[in-house]
């Protein structure tokens, strides 16, 4: 169920301001692909991009054309609600639904859309989406307790959960481990990795080392100046990438030479 | 030259040098105030204010002398904290006490309006407290007259006004809460921030600061116009403008505002985190709102509306011009004239059952007016335990 995605002369605008300029990509199916690059590049944008999240926000917009499968979600008459339901996303913060319970936290792609299940189904995608975030085990005696009463780390993983209870294509990942502290950020990782057998994942994020250990391929995105628009500078494998850069900018970044 | 510079401020009473002076043996609370100075300034003050209170002599009154020796209290707390401790510190008590100074004298009218109503309207609810459950349709000048001169048990009740303030707060709050929930869901959710919703808030704002009596006005022509137009405009008919409905309409105009400013305050307070991890969910706009924003927004959108018919269910202008009054029960907000307690506060004390014994009209007049607030501060009690009652649960760890 893992899609591929491509994304073809891709410019992303804020209002009048064009923030991502020209990206063309191809992210094979179960696979985890690295977002990196310095603040402001783009790389979030873009990635709100691949589920139609950044239209959300006031005067955003994208044109050019980005594929599911062959499929141009920003086609017309494409409803950008149901991409999002094939398309996941976790965020930087954990967002757990304060008046939610964990269980009713996994089950929130359901309730939230008003589909009706029955104990015994949603029993099952309870226990299989926390299995799958690596926290049944942490959380199984107390799922009627609010999701908000967790660590950082297992309030991460419950949005994890939640977001793969809904069984999307493809899971993007902004940042996801930027709020936590390294054991739970390590958790997330190891999730990520077993992901990788069931979803096409996307992941951004600042640390590189994070990138080199998590991903089969990285983009790095730069960005020239301040008002310029972002732009995908190189994509490839991860170790070509970290070890051998065809650009000099990829390479001074990566090297810690930026700037 | 060596930059010694001396701190005024330590005023010379720096801890180290002086372990030996505090009493504990500590040099950490040395050069420190001993507790009990307040109480010795505040027993000086009272004292000195009682003097100078007695040298005035007739006119020698309990506030004078408070007021007397609260401000030498005040004055003296600075003097003695410069004297013994420092400059930085005084100021600090200064204005400290100057802040307890505006609250008290902030609170003073509370106090003496409740006081004063309890105690005008307590005994009179005790001795009778048929007055909540008898309206006035049996009361009339003799009884009144009876009452003031023979003795004879206190006659009558207020339990129409009783269940007209309720009937016509019912139906202002039916009115308002989806029309000023929606346009604050507007705004919030939908507007973008666009010249509508400038608009829109801007209405708001001036409908805040309308005068009730003019809210009362426009809802008795709103609804005269209503009738004229599409049921008829026979003596009979305009008769009909007058009914608990049109003072529901009165006290709407001046609650959708409020329930307007406190639900959008509520909503504005909902993170945005929680609307995008939703809509990742790929779920719609409206269910967003509907399971997400509204219930973690809950406790405070009830209270805020729980505030506002405790706001309304006071008034009395728009009431009595819409609704007029009763002397007996009805619970038909849709035909007739209605009762609010506030208009009948208003007319016992105007115009007394009985003119030459206003007596007893009085008397149930304070009843009216406990009854009244204690309605109010139960409202506010309730916004409190909503609020408490729907917050989102954060235990469990």
């Amino acid at each position: 169920m893992a899609k591929r995605i491509d994304a073809i002369d891709l410019n992303v605008y804020y209002g009048s301001f064009l923030a991502v300029e020209g990206v063309n990509i191809r992210i094979e199916p179960r696979s985890v692909t690295a977002f990196i690059g310095p603040s402001g590049c783009g790389k979030t944008t873009f990635l709100r991009t691949i589920n139609r999240m950044h239209e959300v926000l006031p005067g955003a917009y994208a044109e050019g054309q980005m594929l599911l499968d062959g499929e141009d979600i920003y086609g017309s008459g494409v409803d950008p609600v149901n991409i999002r339901s094939e398309v996941g996303m976790v965020f930087q913060r954990p967002n757990p639904f304060p008046t939610m319970s964990i269980r009713e936290n996994v089950l929130a792609g359901y309730k939230l859309n008003g589909t009706r299940l029955s104990k015994s189904d949603a029993d099952a995608i309870v226990e299989k989406s926390l299995r799958g975030a690596n926290l049944w085990n942490e959380v199984k005696d107390r799922l009627d307790k609010p999701g908000s009463g967790l660590s950082g780390g297992q309030q991460q993983r419950l949005c994890i959960a939640r977001t793969v209870a809904v069984e999307p294509s493809v899971i993007l990942m902004d940042e996801p481990c930027s709020a936590l502290d390294p054991i739970s950020t390590l958790a997330v990782e190891d999730l990520i990795n077993e992901l990788k057998s069931d979803y096409t994942v996307v992941i951004v994020t600042h640390n590189m080392q994070q990138a080199a250990r998590v991903a089969d391929k990285t983009a790095f995105f730069n960005i020239q100046g301040t008002g310029k628009p972002g732009k995908l500078i190189e994509y490839a494998e991860t170790s070509t990438i970290f070890q051998n850069p065809e650009n000099e900018q990829t390479l001074n970044y990566v090297s810690g030479r930026f700037g | 030259m060596t930059t010694a510079v001396k701190n005024p401020d330590q005023g010379g009473t720096a801890p180290t040098t002086a372990p030996q002076k505090s009493s504990g043996g500590n040099s950490l609370t040395a050069g420190q105030k001993p507790t009990w100075t307040w109480l010795a300034v505040a027993g000086g003050a009272l004292a000195v204010g009682a003097g100078l209170a007695a040298l005035m002599g007739e006119s020698f009154s309990i506030t004078g002398w408070l007021i007397v020796a609260a401000i030498l209290y005040v004055v003296g707390m600075y003097i003695a904290t410069r004297v013994i401790e420092n400059r930085r510190r005084a100021t600090d008590g200064l204005w400290r006490n100057l802040v307890w100074a505006a609250f008290i004298i902030a609170l003073i009218p509370l106090i003496s309006l409740l006081w004063t109503v309890f105690a005008q309207g307590l005994p009179t609810l005790l001795a009778n407290p048929g007055l909540l459950i008898y309206d006035m349709s049996t009361t009339n000048g003799a009884t009144d007259a009876a009452t003031q001169n023979e003795g004879a048990p206190l006659s009558g009740g207020f339990a129409h006004g009783l269940i007209g303030t309720l009937m016509i707060t019912v139906v202002a709050t039916v009115i308002s809460v989806p029309i000023g929930l929606l346009t604050s869901i507007y705004l919030v959710e939908y507007s973008r921030g666009g010249w509508f919703a400038r608009a829109i808030t801007f209405f708001v704002d001036v409908m805040t600061g309308i005068p009730s009596i003019v809210a009362g006005l426009f809802a008795f022509a709103a609804v005269q116009l209503f009738i004229t137009t599409f049921i008829g405009s026979s003596p009979a008919h305009l008769q009909m403008v007058k009914m608990g409905l049109s003072a529901a309409i009165a006290l709407s105009v001046l609650m959708i505002p409020v329930v307007v400013r406190s639900t959008e305050e509520m909503l504005r307070v909902v993170p945005n985190e929680l609307r995008e991890a939703s809509y990742a969910l790929g779920v719609r706009k409206w269910r967003t709102i509907m399971k997400v924003v509204l219930p973690t927004s809950i406790s405070g959108i009830a209270s805020g509306v729980t505030l506002a018919i405790a706001r309304v269910t006071g008034e009395t202008a728009p009431i009595l011009v819409t609704a007029g009054f009763l002397a007996t029960t009805t619970w038909n907000p849709f035909s007739g004239w209605m009762t609010a307690l506030p208009v009948y506060i208003y007319r016992q004390l105007i115009n007394p059952t009985a003119p030459a014994d206003p007596l007893p009209s009085e008397l149930r007049a304070w009843a009216a007016a406990l009854v009244l607030i204690i309605i109010v501060m139960l409202l506010n009690l309730v916004a409190r335990i909503i609020a408490q009652a729907f917050a989102p649960k954060k235990s469990g760890r």
